[in-house]
């Protein structure tokens, strides 16, 4: 055990924000370089995290703790678990490759873009990080602030209006949630997720004080605290009807803030859903499943009819994000180890695949500086590698087997299946719609004959492109062949979600229809893990 | 009965802040020197400040009751005189560049100071009623000092006639709350019967006069023009001063009488909303930032009812209603700071004449003066709400305050008002960073900051950043100190 590497690993970026700020705001070498070694080594300690993480521990490991504010007490309390560690893996993973990304397309004022883009690490580990809800929502407002200038400052013609709505609807949904903070902590006394019992502290947590059933919610209470933070949650998701500021933020976000925001920002919002609508409001949650699944279904098949009618390649990858998130929201409601196993994995082989998906458009922007499809057509003969990549890329995107989108999503539908067959039928028709539209886009942009002149001439990758490309694919083929790596390291914290539902009283009243933790037995677990290595070695 | 020693102790914050308004009355034929006159004034306002420790270490009722010097009105007296350490520092070169009368101006300032001091410590609704005066007089001047300017004419008018009028309501509360209880003594107001129609008649009078002062819907009316037209170091002072020290006496009213708590909670429930929703909708739609300012602190009067809403809803209920009270203290305290570092930043922009003032002239600032807009966008991000910074507690205990009340809806109308109100900030903070400047903009060389300036923005960074952080200790120090009347919260 390291102590203070959850610490670290929050405030390093800001530290190298302090490091950029002395340099001079015209040589541009230096920031670049700078900025890439300070996020290189904040990778280095998520790697150190990654392995010194004990394996099949359900609980949080490394915890820090510190008091914080007396009145009300709030908390300095950090933590990681299975499901947590891998986001921060890849938002550590996915800052660098942004900067890399932008090393050439960003060149007005580009000490500022980079300190906004390391201080949006901050904020985003910390909000995976943090283990008081006080905490955990002062990160999730601290992180709007640079994602909203990376938009408004380096984003495209209409960038301000993106960059507003993005931080009205985020600020909408989290003000609400900042109520049902509150309004828990009047209950329960208390701002802690999970409690902390070491040493002098001994500090209760909301979650175990309701698992415990110390303290119990009126169903109309539990259902209006559930509604205020899924409410938050949901619109970051985004899902269906509140994506409506997804498209226009993606579209107008600069190639590294559209990494960054589909990369790791919208899995803000589905983790949150695992960490507190799930454990701290069982029953509400059972009884809008069947809204919030019906929701993403729709979001999962309009998302996709969306995307393949649009003329724009950006916003086309911004739809296939409210489609495949759909997907993820899906598993976490079907209340089933191996749904919110294929959840959380689809998280990660999301954030991965469509961020590579959103370099990839970005490059086609750096030399054409347009996203309209019918500007493209026959790019294959000019840049043959690139294509090459696009078509990896998009193959995992649409769940390819031995790529990683298909572990996330197969995991999804089997679990789901499990519990609503009907659920994971409309669901699936969203795996064949999302073939449809990459494959057609794909078509349209880089088969058939070149209809523009200057499109004939346009360069292919360059080496430092070729770099991250590789990075990715490489990533994305293990995350599809070696996902047994990963999985034995979050099903303990998914089974966990499961075993914080459950409620004393639940015990004697546990309808059947309702499928409730006792169900997740180990055997489940030991399935997935079956199911998995299988997937494994196919 | 003759005065004890102790009771003028208990006044002497109102006493330096009186007599160094007339020294540097006195001082303006002899003294030519600009900064002679600022000095003697900051001295004034600081060595009233500091004053506060010597009542305090001598509290207690003062004049026969007429005056009570507690923890509160301590509190209340730092405020106040910190408030005006400041705007004498951003007046000072303001009225350089405008070349208009410094002595007069510093003599004004200190008695709207005295006038806000007595209002805080008022435990009698007359002396209340003169504080009120003194500070309101002082101010329909000073809204009106740049004579030769239209709109600061306009504005001292609108201020006096609308001004008097609320004064009338709150002299005619005061003789129906006296025809109904016999006395105008909060303490002894308190023993009487609380059922009586003509005292509830008699306190919403009050509540009109003191919601004028607060600038609540709706008596919000005179408010924008008035910020506008005032010179900018005033509106500073307006929008900090006055407000908190009205508060000060709305709550010590309430902390006193008992009578008829329900039907202020509903008072105040209506008021809160309404002036939310005025304030920030008010707000949207400016294109002046002295405006759009005003509008904002429309907003944030709204959310302090709201805790005044708490605070009478617990009154009725249980008993528990002290963090609402800190709630309050901790807001005013906030939003002061943060309210005077923007307009000290909006007065300097503002150039002679206060030409630059709209949302255009503020186009690509990040890039003219990035430590200003940084710095104004930490004020503004405040005003929004946004975690580490003051403003982000003072929301938070308000928002706490009412859902230990159980008004949930209340608490979800503020929710939805900040998030309108976060739209017309951002916009601000998007005009600073996001727009392009315009070419003559560019080629104007930047605004030169005064020292005084900036320690006062020094000042509001440190104090914006210190609550944000660490609100324990000025927390602590609300909750622990025996505050209304010696008890603590009664």
């Amino acid at each position: 055990m390291t102590p203070g590497l959850l610490s670290v690993l929050i405030f390093f970026p800001a530290c190298g924000v302090l490091a950029l700020l002395p340099l001079r705001s015209d040589d541009h070498t230096w920031i670049r370089r700078l900025a890439l070694t300070i996020s290189l080594i904040e990778f280095g300690f998520s790697l150190w995290l990654l392995r010194n993480a004990r394996i099949g521990w359900s609980g949080y490991q490394f915890q820090e703790f510190a008091t914080w504010i007396h009145y009300p007490p709030i908390n300095y309390h950090l933590g990681v678990d299975g499901i947590s560690l891998f986001l921060v893996l890849l938002t550590t993973l996915l800052t660098p490759i942004s900067i890399l990304a932008s090393w050439s397309s960003i060149s007005h004022r580009v000490k500022e873009f980079f300190i906004m883009l390391l201080l949006l690490e901050v904020g985003v580990v910390g909000v995976f990080l943090s283990l008081d809800l006080f905490l955990f929502f002062l990160f999730w407002e601290v992180m709007l602030i640079p994602m909203a200038f990376l938009i408004g400052i380096w984003g495209h013609e209409r960038r301000v209006y993106a960059a507003v709505k993005f931080v009205l609807y985020t600020m909408a949904g989290s003000i609400l949630m900042l109520v049902g903070i509150i309004w828990l902590y009047n209950s329960t006394g208390t701002f802690d997720l999970a409690g902390f019992h070491y040493g002098k502290f001994d500090v209760a947590g909301v979650q175990e004080l309701l698992q415990a059933g110390v303290l119990s919610l009126s169903p109309r209470t539990e259902m209006l605290l559930f509604l205020s933070f899924f409410l938050a949650f949901a619109i970051k998701v985004p899902l269906f009807p509140l994506h409506t500021w997804l498209p226009d933020a993606h579209v107008e976000a600069p190639t590294a803030g559209s990494v960054m925001l589909a990369g790791v920002l919208l899995k803000m919002g589905t983790y949150g859903m695992l960490r507190f609508c799930l454990p701290l409001f069982p029953e509400a949650a059972h009884r809008a499943a069947p809204w919030v699944a019906a929701l993403a279904i729709v979001g999962i098949i309009y998302g996709a009819l969306v995307a393949m009618v649009q003329p724009n390649l950006k916003k086309l990858v911004a739809y296939s994000s409210v489609s495949h998130l759909g997907f993820v929201v899906l598993g976490i409601f079907a209340f089933n180890n191996i749904s919110i196993q294929g959840a959380v994995y689809q998280m990660l082989a999301h954030g991965i695949s469509t961020g590579a998906l959103f370099l990839l458009v970005g490059m086609l922007y750096d030399r054409r500086h347009t996203f309209e499809m019918s500007e493209f057509g026959g790019l294959a003969m000019p840049m043959p590698k690139l294509a090459a990549f696009f078509l990896f890329v998009a193959l995992s995107s649409l769940g390819l087997p031995i790529l990683n989108g298909f572990v996330g999503e197969y995991l999804i539908l089997l679990g789901t299946y499990q519990v609503h067959w009907t659920w994971a039928a409309w669901a699936a028709t969203g795996v064949i719609l999302s073939a449809c539209y990459l494959l057609w886009a794909y078509q349209r942009v880089f088969f058939g004959e070149i209809t523009h002149d200057k499109n004939r001439t346009l360069p292919d990758i360059s080496s430092r492109e070729r770099g991250i490309l590789i990075a990715m694919a490489v990533i994305t083929l293990w995350m599809g062949i070696g996902s047994a790596y990963i999985i034995r390291r979050t099903a303990g914290s998914s089974q966990a979600v499961l075993d914080q539902m459950t409620r004393p009283q639940m015990h004697e009243a546990a309808t059947p229809k309702l499928r409730t933790p006792q169900d997740a037995t180990p055997r489940t677990a030991q399935r997935t893990q079956l199911a998995a290595e299988r997937l494994g070695t196919r | 009965m003759i005065p004890r020693p102790e009771d003028f102790y208990r006044v002497l914050p109102e006493t330096v802040w009186c007599l160094f308004g007339v020294l540097a009355m006195v001082l303006q034929p002899m003294v030519r020197s600009r900064h002679v006159l600022s000095a003697l004034a900051f001295a004034g306002a600081l060595l009233g400040t500091l004053a506060t420790f010597l009542s305090a270490a001598h509290s207690g009722p003062a004049f026969n009751g007429l005056i009570q010097f507690d923890g509160y009105s301590l509190f209340f007296h730092w405020l106040i005189g910190i408030i005006a350490c400041m705007s004498v520092l951003v007046a000072a070169p303001y009225l350089d560049r405008e070349g208009l009368e410094p002595a007069e101006f510093y003599a004004l300032l200190l008695f709207a100071t005295a006038g806000m001091g007595v209002l805080a410590s008022a435990q009698e609704l007359l002396t209340g009623f003169i504080g009120l005066e003194m500070s309101s007089i002082s101010s329909y001047i000073l809204a009106g000092y740049r004579r030769d300017s239209l709109k600061s004419s306009e504005s001292a008018m609108k201020y006096f006639l609308l001004g008097s009028f609320a004064t009338a309501f709150f002299l005619y509360g005061i003789a129906l709350v006296y025809g109904a209880t016999g006395t105008t003594n909060l303490a002894l107001m308190s023993a009487t019967d609380s059922s009586s129609t003509l005292l509830r008649l008699g306190l919403s009078l009050i509540l009109i006069g003191l919601g004028f002062k607060v600038a609540a819907a709706p008596f919000q009316i005179w408010t924008p023009d008035v910020y506008e037209g005032a010179p900018t170091p005033v509106t500073a002072l307006f929008s900090a001063g006055p407000k908190a020290a009205a508060f000060a006496l709305l709550l010590r009213i309430f902390a006193t009488v008992h009578a008829a708590s329900d039907f202020w909670f509903w008072a105040f429930w209506l008021l809160a909303i309404l002036t939310m929703f005025a304030g920030n909708l008010g707000a949207l739609v400016q294109t002046n930032v002295k405006r759009l300012l005003a509008y904002s602190s429309i907003a944030h009067a709204g959310y302090i009812l709201v805790a005044f809403a708490a605070v009478t809803f617990m009154r009725s209920e249980i008993d528990g209603a002290g963090p609402a009270y800190a709630a309050i203290l901790f807001y005013l305290a906030s939003y002061a700071l943060v309210k005077i570092g923007a307009f000290a930043i909006v007065s300097e922009l503002g150039g002679k004449g206060e030409k630059n003032l709209s949302l255009d002239d503020y186009a690509g600032l990040s890039q003219r003066q990035p430590v200003i807009a940084a710095t104004l966008t930490l004020f503004l991000l405040s005003l929004l709400g946004l975690p580490i910074t003051a403003g982000f507690f003072g929301k938070l205990y308000i928002f706490k305050a009412a859902v230990n009340s159980h008004l949930i809806w209340l608490a979800v109308l503020m929710a939805v008002n900040s998030v309108i109100g976060a739209y017309y900030y951002l916009r601000l903070i998007v005009v600073m960073y996001m727009r392009e400047p315009s070419p003559e903009a560019l080629q104007l060389a930047p605004v030169r900051f005064s020292v005084g300036v900036n320690v006062v923005l020094v000042i509001a960074i440190l104090g914006t950043l210190y609550l944000g952080l660490f609100p324990n200790s000025i927390l602590q120090m609300i909750l622990q100190r025996s505050l209304i009347g010696g008890g603590r919260f009664q």
